[in-house]
């Protein structure tokens, strides 16, 4: 136990004289041996995020950087059509991907941590395993599946269901969302998962003795105490996905275009990175926001529901 | 009793059914990989390692898989030091600013990979400072410890210190103590931790991409392959070495983040949970 934790009421004068006996107090332990790693993340994630907030503030003059304040980039990021539209598509895209993970995923977590018995561990693991492999590999699959030449077409042209392959399955939104659903899949079942875990089965008996049904006591319930896994789940596949642009790319085709890719070309070919870093910003802020309204309106029903 | 079975019943249903949606996508790879038509479609038309024995004369690939390697092992070994550091740190001690400090640590994890990438390519731009498989492991290490320090923790969790206290008291030096009771019971869990670390270096690819210079490593190859469709078949072949090799390795991983959680006789907590 630290001694400034036991002691937080006495003066400082006090503590100083308790140090002397204890030269390293087991906190300041703690802290000089976590400190490492911390540094590596300062340096590494929270002060290049800093860069990239204060770069969109300053203007790209050909190969330099004007560093002279403005707000044009974000004009330009809120107010041009292509990024507005670009925005909208990718915030659209992520809700749908979102609520598609969490809403099939739910019932698998419930199985795995009600009826899971014995095999929890096995089940587990089975879905872990596609998400640790390669991401570029999973879009690469589904653009095999999805193409013209493709698994499903040529496979439901064999049996005779199609007599030619149709083009409305890759290169769209949809192929986008498909794809996302199924990358993000374990991500929104391991936080439902942990959460159901902690609900307590006497809760779930006691509901059921005092007669309400299963329906009833679930939603009464199970659904209300794992809500904290819900959004914890809404919020690890909404804000990244939000910023995808490997799957865009491959399968999206022109109006699978997401912000990411917008955001890439401004590093890449256009080198404009004050625009490249407004959209970055812009684009967080705005999908943060959008998951705390998720997250308040998720809020909202469960005291609804009680 | 019985509608409980019943419902159960459905549930499994429905999991295996889940379970088919999550892996189906990822059989096709292998499938493809040992199919002699150059496109990917049904039906098949005969077996072939062609493609197979096509990746072995490829130097460009072979010098990815190098990098890859070196990049891979790079990321596991640091990323597992620094999470030694801060799990042991987390599980051991109390101390101001707990939360924040974890939460920068883990926040790779929420974050959409391409802001973490862009601004890392920022600073090391402004710094003058070349792109090369150095800057890819810097990037690899930053989203690898959040994994390691998670399976660090539950490896940690739990961990009985009296223990140590004996090892003490009978008269180990600290040194002895840790070499002889306090790194046997952590091994399993820093195993596995170098593991999923190499895991997800050997996958990751949009750091790499952005944080790369004239060296790439192997999903960069892959995705530099992608544009030419006759190449397909041989990207097949190696997506299907490179899931094999991360199955492998995941299991192998599994079975020591198990091995850590018994030894210290602690049975919750999953690679994430």
């Amino acid at each position: 136990m630290s001694v400034a934790a036991e002691t937080p009421a006495l003066p400082s004068r006090f503590l100083a004289q308790k140090r002397r006996f204890t030269p390293q107090s087991e906190g300041a332990k703690g802290f000089a041996l976590i400190s490492p790693t911390f540094i590596y993340a300062i340096v590494l994630l929270a002060v290049p995020v800093l860069v990239v907030i204060a770069h969109s503030f300053w203007t790209q003059n050909y190969l330099t950087i004007d560093r002279s304040f403005t707000l044009e980039n974000y004009r330009i990021a809120l107010t041009e059509p292509i990024y507005r539209d670009l925005l909208m598509r990718s915030l659209f895209i992520s809700f749908t991907v979102t609520f598609f993970t969490v809403v099939l995923a739910y019932p698998i977590a419930y199985f795995i941590s009600f009826h899971g018995g014995q095999y929890k561990g096995l089940y587990l693991f089975l879905i872990t395993i596609p998400f640790w492999t390669s991401y570029l590999l999973r879009v690469m699959s589904w653009k095999v599946i999805l193409g013209y030449q493709g698994v499903l077409n040529s496979g439901l042209m064999a049996t005779g269901i199609i007599d030619e392959p149709s083009t409305a399955l890759l290169y769209n939104s949809s192929a986008v969302i498909i794809t996302l659903t199924h990358a993000w899949a374990t991500f929104a079942i391991l936080p439902i998962y942990v959460s159901l875990e902690k609900v307590d089965r006497t809760f779930v008996e006691a509901a059921k003795d005092l007669g309400d049904g299963p329906i009833r006591s679930f939603l009464r319930v199970t659904l209300p105490l794992s809500m904290p896994g819900v959004i914890a789940a809404i919020l690890v596949v909404m804000i990244p996905t939000v910023g995808d642009f490997v799957t865009p790319r491959l399968v999206g085709g022109k109006d699978g275009v997401m912000i990411a890719n917008a955001i890439q070309a401004q590093f890449g070919k256009g080198a404009n990175w004050p625009l490249g870093a407004a959209l970055s910003v812009t684009t967080m802020a705005i999908v943060t926001m959008a998951a705390g309204l998720v997250v308040l309106a998720m809020r909202l029903v469960q005291r609804t529901i009680r | 009793m019985r509608k409980g079975l019943l419902k159960a019943n459905w549930l499994k249903f429905y999991a295996l059914l889940y379970l088919g949606f999550l892996y189906l996508p990822i059989i096709f790879l292998p499938i493809f990989s040992i199919n002699s038509s150059p496109r990917p479609s049904f039906p098949l038309t005969g077996y072939t390692t062609a493609w197979y024995r096509e990746l072995i004369g490829n130097q460009a690939m072979l010098s990815a898989a190098k990098n890859s390697l070196l990049v891979g092992l790079g990321a596991a070994i640091i990323s597992t030091a620094f999470g030694i550091c801060a799990a042991r740190a987390l599980t051991r001690y109390k101390f101001r600013g707990q939360k924040p400090i974890a939460g920068l640590i883990m926040a790779p994890l929420v974050l959409p990979e391409i802001i973490v990438a862009i601004s890392m390519l920022l600073v090391i731009l402004q710094l003058g400072l070349q792109l090369s498989l150095l800057t890819i492991l810097l990037g690899h290490v930053l989203i690898c410890l959040p994994y390691s320090m998670t399976v660090l923790m539950s490896g940690f969790e739990g961990f009985d210190r009296s223990l140590e206290e004996a090892s003490a008291d009978l008269g180990e030096s600290a040194f002895g103590t840790f070499r002889r009771v306090t790194l046997p019971m952590v091994m399993p869990a820093i195993i596995a931790s170098m593991l999923v670390s190499f895991t997800i270096s050997l996958d990751e690819f949009i750091l790499a991409f952005f944080l790369s210079g004239t060296e790439t490593t192997l999903p960069i190859y892959i995705w530099g392959q992608l544009r030419f469709a006759a190449r397909l078949p041989a990207v097949l072949a190696l997506g299907t070495i490179l899931l094999v090799a991360s199955f492998i390795l995941l299991t192998l991983a599994e079975i020591f983040r198990r091995r850590a959680s018994r030894t210290i006789g602690n049975t919750s907590g999953g690679l994430i949970a």
